[in-house]
């Protein structure tokens, strides 16, 4: 009875969370404008979405794109400095460390709106202009903290020694760091990517105030307009219905050959 | 070892840059006119403007409330899921955090639709309602987490003690997991203060909340009354993390 009502609670909470998202995708399936009209079932908005034959000349399209371009180019260079940083870290003692662990924290604890308006004083006082090269040096600047945490555990858990023996044997630091720090520390370099990644996708706040003036849009921009403008973009819903599916498809793909690389590795064990 | 410690340079440079300057930025601007010249006046302005001090008040009701029922909905369901077989749970952890990855302001938009559809009115009930929705995962993860790594036999020994599951979680279980606790309220609270598109989708504009108070002066260049919005909220930022900070020693410097 106790395990009966426990479970009932959880899928109690999960099918409110899945709502909203279950009938986004049941409405992909159907032409009407607005979202909760019936008008019989149609393909029409995926076959829109496909052909690129989106309302509002391919807006919708170009902000997917600059979505993509600004979280690959935001994390990429998030990977490259969190790791560097991690290994600095990793080497300080005492009150330095403590202080960059301090300031790397700041960004994580900051709600989005305080790093948006924030950064947006700093492009006005450095006459900055805003665009691309803001909206990613911001996306930078709030996802290299989670690359530094996840690549510091990978650090305390490799052998320090292995570095050095490098080093002994010859090689350069660059080699050592490339074949030997690197591959030691790559699980983490990618967990931190792709947490970079998501968290990048995912912004609105940061990216609305240090978008500028030049009409660049992302995903969410574009959905906030679009909202505001009063309709949102039918075409939305098949494409936010695809990326639930490829999402979903991908983590049952991960847990499968999770499961089996570990019943692989159980027998060893 | 001590060369490689120099790595952190180029990383504390970019800190420097684009975390300490633009958070001394807020902080100048707030206190400055237009002319750039020292001056109080955007602080008081916000002290003497009985509507943003109303918005301001009812941010920190909204959140507080919605921090509440994200403790009360999200502590049972951590608990569950880290009293499941391994494997049971960590698909079901995978299922909460999943929805997350799908935009925040679609969910928030389908969910507006929805209430539009079952006829129920916008207000501060449905807003609640999507707060609890976008911030529940927060508070759930970091609880789950700290169950997950506590002591199973702190609580079985409370159990051989004859003290009752009740006892066993009011003194044991729940002081245990305060650190995670807090750690949820602290991700939950914050965000919830400075939301803007959330509450103005799920109230068609009808109720404003402070982050859409700071959003509306920047967008009208008011950059310094916006700075003074903003560098109030930093305070509230920073008390907030120190309560908690200050909690989580003393739940630490008590139980080990």
């Amino acid at each position: 009875m106790k395990k009966f009502i426990s479970q009932a609670y959880l899928w109690l909470l999960l099918i409110l969370l899945y709502a909203p998202l279950i009938f986004i995708a049941i409405f992909s399936f159907t032409e009407s404008k607005v979202l909760g009209n019936w008008t019989g079932f149609s393909t029409k908005l995926y076959e829109n979405l496909v052909t690129g034959g989106v309302q509002g000349g391919g807006a919708l399209l170009r902000a997917i794109e600059n979505t993509l371009l600004i979280a690959l180019v935001a994390a990429l260079f998030s990977m490259v400095l969190g790791t560097i940083a991690a290994i600095g870290i990793y080497n300080l003692k005492g009150r330095k460390k403590q202080a960059v662990q301090f300031l790397n924290n700041i960004p994580m604890i900051n709600p989005d709106i305080i790093t948006g308006v924030s950064l947006f004083l700093l492009f006005i006082f450095l006459h900055i202009t805003q665009g691309y090269t803001s909206v990613i040096l911001a996306h930078i600047t709030f996802c290299t903290p989670y690359v530094v945490l996840s690549v510091l555990p990978k650090l305390s858990q490799m052998n320090p020694n292995i570095y050095e023996a490098a080093l002994d044997l010859g090689a350069t630091p660059f080699q050592a760091l490339r074949k030997v720090l690197v591959p030691e520390l790559r699980p983490g370099m990618i967990s931190g990517f792709i947490l970079a990644f998501t968290m990048s996708l995912d912004d609105f706040a940061v990216t609305f105030f240090t978008r500028g003036t030049i009409g660049l849009e992302t995903l969410s921009t574009y959905i906030y307009a679009d909202a505001r403008k009063g309709g949102l973009t039918p075409e939305l819903r098949p494409l936010m219905t695809i990326i639930f599916a490829v999402i979903l498809i991908l983590l049952v793909v991960i847990g499968f050959t999770q499961k089996k690389s570990a019943t692989r590795k159980n027998p060893e064990a | 070892m001590n060369k490689r410690s120099s790595w952190t340079i180029p990383y504390l440079i970019f800190l420097i840059l684009f975390v300490v300057l633009p958070l001394i930025l807020v902080m100048v601007y707030a206190f400055q006119d237009a002319q750039g010249s020292f001056t109080l006046s955007n602080v008081t302005k916000f002290f003497s403007d009985a509507d943003a001090m109303s918005t301001f008040a009812l941010s920190i009701e909204v959140a507080l409330e919605n921090t509440l029922i994200c403790l009360l909905l999200g502590y049972p369901a951590a608990w569950i899921l880290a009293n499941k077989k391994l494997n049971k749970s960590s698909v079901t952890i995978i299922l909460f955090i999943l929805p997350m990855w799908i935009n925040a302001l679609m969910r928030t938009l389908a969910t507006a639709e929805l209430f539009n559809m079952l006829g129920v009115q916008l207000g501060k009930g449905t807003l609640l309602y999507g707060m609890v929705y976008d911030y529940l995962p927060f508070m759930i993860y970091p609880i789950y987490n700290i169950l997950m790594k506590m002591d199973k036999s702190y609580a079985e020994a409370a159990e051989d003690l004859g003290a009752n599951p009740v006892q066993v979680f009011a003194k044991v279980t729940l002081p245990l997991s305060m650190p995670g606790v807090w750690s949820g309220v602290l991700m939950v609270f914050m965000p919830t203060v400075s939301t803007f598109a959330i509450s103005e989708f799920l109230t068609n504009n009808k109720i404003k909340l402070f982050g859409t108070i700071i959003q509306e002066n920047i967008n009208s260049s008011m950059w310094n009354y916006g700075a003074a919005l903003a560098f109030i909220m930093l305070i509230i930022i920073g008390i907030t993390t120190l309560f908690s900070s200050d909690d989580d020693k003393q739940v630490e410097g008590g139980t080990v």
